[in-house]
């Protein structure tokens, strides 16, 4: 068997409901311990390619290695050495906490369960609220006793589909900076979210729209392969300004952020020709570093001339 | 207090919304228009409390025009078929045990002879009365069809023998429940009745909702094999039903005296492949269903059938031949059998026969349906 120095390394993977591709040709290497952060609008396919990592769905086409295993054939054998967390909480609300990690824990026929299940519930901080109901946990718990139960066997790969949708920004945080320690175990994550901070917070990122992959690499490498050039603007009268600029040659995104705008473009000689006449003295405008918001806004709206 | 007036538009703004919601739900949509229609036809055209064409076996030792005469005439009522004729005493014991006649007519050897004299013979008419409503009528019309047939034979110098009422002894034997006790046959018949609803919901219910509260798709991400998720779950619910049938068979015993002539052991035994049936059927169901209400509806469409085709409530041979059709292809049917053959007929294994394969078939032909259907991966 080939041996592969990364936990994730797939290529030209694809998977079609229908006669709709939802995942197009996708290679993916994820090195251990990294924490790579997968983003990309709603229904671009990211939990399709969770989902046809793990096993639970089959892919039209593609090859390649999931902890050095075939994910193709070996499936059964990844599931072991896998934790995938669902989008929505999928554990059973009318279980206690600790009945639901028992369960799974013997579902993957943990050694010396009772001890794992007992660890686990010492780590998670819910001894005492061992008997509680999940079901009647808040949703930060929830996400909690997930991630608990995902990891009670010991998996080398973590998949989690937008952990933390719906979680106050405290759990968030503690969150991350419980997947960081995890990390510097050695154990690899692969992560899907919206959130930009979050996004900021991972090794490394792939961006997925329409089921193909658009840019990957660190939040540097991404930002700095887009090419785009940003300008902020602040003032009176943002709205009728931005009305004014959007649709001048060059301009490809003008978005609010509080009191300022952002007004971004890839071609940066075109946009300064273009914004040159509304810098007055009426507004203040300076050229800053793109954000990773603006370059993902702007390979949103390329991927939808290109695909759609 | 205007405020909280019975507003118009926003009632009318809940009316549209359930309608949009009613049409979306196709399943409960053809649930809500095919359970009436189910309803209508079966209670409209298949049952009939008045039974008629029951099989009804002759079993002629003596070979006269009298005994001829009594087979052609129950052959013309519209009450008795004649299907088979006996050449052995023995021969009917076993039919009416297998349940393929509902009746037997017993013409005894020297019948014509001891009727020429005067003797008044006996002409024994045995029925299979382990459900009462079947057999109640028929049995009512015997002697006075008889009656009539001989009188008309009887004619010239024979015409004294009409004098001293019917000219014959007429011995009816009403086997496995001579006094007619309805719940002989309803109570032990229950136990079908109750394991069919139940397991049908039950693990119709069971499967849809790990896929409703998507604890189904982390199921799928485990280890966890198709067979062990099935077979597990089935499991207790396989014990729920033998609860349900011990329960059943202590009330029969204690509570309605119902005679258990047969080998409970054996009932207790052949009723696994009763449960295993309603078991495949439950989770065929909950493959196609794509939530928990939709099992349920789904669970009623088929328990409707069972409940009214299957001989429970209504007697199996009164029905028109393609209810009776319909009736063969369910489970319930051939374990009613199984369950009134075995208590109150005190049945063994060799009568159940013809009644396992069909149900064992079932389970096959619904468990490829269910097999097919189900799918290991979310595709």
């Amino acid at each position: 068997m080939e041996t592969s120095a990364f936990a994730i390394d797939v290529c030209g993977v694809t998977k079609k409901f229908g006669s709709r591709t939802v995942v197009n040709d996708i290679a993916m290497q994820v090195r251990p311990g990294e924490i790579y952060g997968f983003l990309g609008p709603n229904g671009s396919g990211k939990t399709t390619f969770l989902r046809m990592l793990c096993g639970l769905l089959k892919p039209d086409a593609g090859s390649g290695h999931c902890l050095g295993l075939d994910f193709r054939t070996e499936s059964s054998e990844i599931k072991k050495r896998v934790g995938y967390m669902t989008q929505k909480f999928s554990f059973y609300e009318d279980l206690t906490i600790e009945e639901n990690l028992d369960f799974i824990a013997r579902l993957y026929a943990v050694p010396q369960r009772k001890n794992a299940v007992e660890k686990s519930l010492a780590r998670l901080g819910m001894v005492e609220r061992r008997r509680q109901l999940a079901g009647t946990l808040s949703g930060g718990w929830k996400q909690r006793l997930a991630l608990a139960a995902c990891l009670i066997h010991g998996p080398q790969l973590l998949l989690l589909d937008e952990p933390t949708a719906g979680v106050d920004p405290k759990a968030r945080r503690d969150f991350w900076e419980e997947i960081h320690k995890l990390a510097a175990d050695g154990l690899t994550f692969l992560i899907t979210t919206h959130y930009m901070d979050e996004a900021e917070r991972c090794h490394r990122l792939g961006y997925i729209a329409y089921g193909n992959l658009l840019a990957h690499g660190t939040v540097a490498e991404v930002v700095r392969s887009a090419g785009l050039t940003t300008w902020e603007v602040t003032g009176s009268n943002l709205p009728a300004l931005a009305e004014k600029v959007r649709h001048r040659p060059g301009v490809e995104q003008v978005v609010a952020f509080g009191t300022a705008l952002h007004v971004s473009g890839r071609d940066a000689e075109k946009l300064r020709l273009s914004l040159a006449p509304f810098m007055g003295n009426e507004h203040h405008w300076t050229q800053i570093d793109s954000g990773l918001e603006d370059v993902f806004i702007s390979l949103m709206e390329t991927a939808k001339d290109n695909f759609s | 207090m205007s405020r909280h007036a019975f507003n118009f538009h926003r009632f009318i703004a809940i009316v549209l919304k359930e309608f949009i919601q009613m049409r979306r739900d196709r399943v409960t949509f053809a649930m809500m228009v095919g359970i009436p229609m189910v309803q209508l036809i079966l209670f409209g055209y298949a049952i009939n409390s008045n039974p008629k064409h029951l099989p009804t076996a002759v079993y002629a030792a003596d070979n006269s025009p009298f005994s001829r005469d009594i087979i052609w005439a129950l052959r013309n009522s519209s009450y008795f078929d004649i299907t088979r004729e006996a050449h052995r005493a023995a021969d009917i014991k076993q039919w009416l045990a297998e349940g393929t006649i509902q009746f037997a007519v017993t013409v005894p050897v020297d019948f014509s002879r001891q009727l020429l004299r005067g003797e008044k013979p006996d002409l024994l008419i045995e029925a299979d009365a382990t459900d009462p409503a079947a057999v109640g009528y028929a049995s009512a019309t015997i002697s006075q069809l008889v009656t009539s047939v001989l009188n008309r034979d009887l004619t010239g110098p024979l015409a004294k023998l009409r004098a001293g009422g019917t000219p014959f002894n007429l011995i009816a034997h009403q086997h496995y429940n001579p006094e007619s006790i309805t719940q002989y046959n309803i109570v032990p018949g229950l136990m079908g009745v109750m394991l069919t609803m139940t397991m049908i919901i039950i693990t119709g219910l069971a499967i849809t909702r790990e896929r409703e509260r998507g604890t189904m798709e982390n199921l799928l991400s485990t280890p966890a094999h198709p067979g062990e998720v099935i077979i597990g779950k089935i499991i207790p619910y396989i014990m729920v039903g033998y609860v349900q049938v011990f329960l059943i068979l202590v009330a029969s015993k204690f509570l309605f005296d119902v005679p258990m002539l047969g080998s409970v052991p054996l009932l207790v035994a052949l009723t696994f492949l009763f449960i295993v049936a309603n078991l495949a059927v439950g989770i065929t169901f909950s493959t196609i269903a794509k939530n928990q209400l939709q099992a349920v509806q789904m669970a009623f469409f088929f328990f409707l059938p069972s409940l009214l085709l299957s001989g429970y409530m209504f007697p199996f041979r009164g029905m028109p031949g393609w209810a009776q059709n319909i009736g063969e292809c369910l489970p319930l049917t051939h374990f009613l059998r199984v369950v009134r053959g075995i208590l109150l007929k005190g049945n063994g294994i060799t009568e159940c026969v013809p009644d396992l394969w069909p149900i064992a078939l079932f389970v096959a032909v619904i468990l490829t349906i269910g097999i097919k259907r189900y799918r290991q991966t979310l595709d």
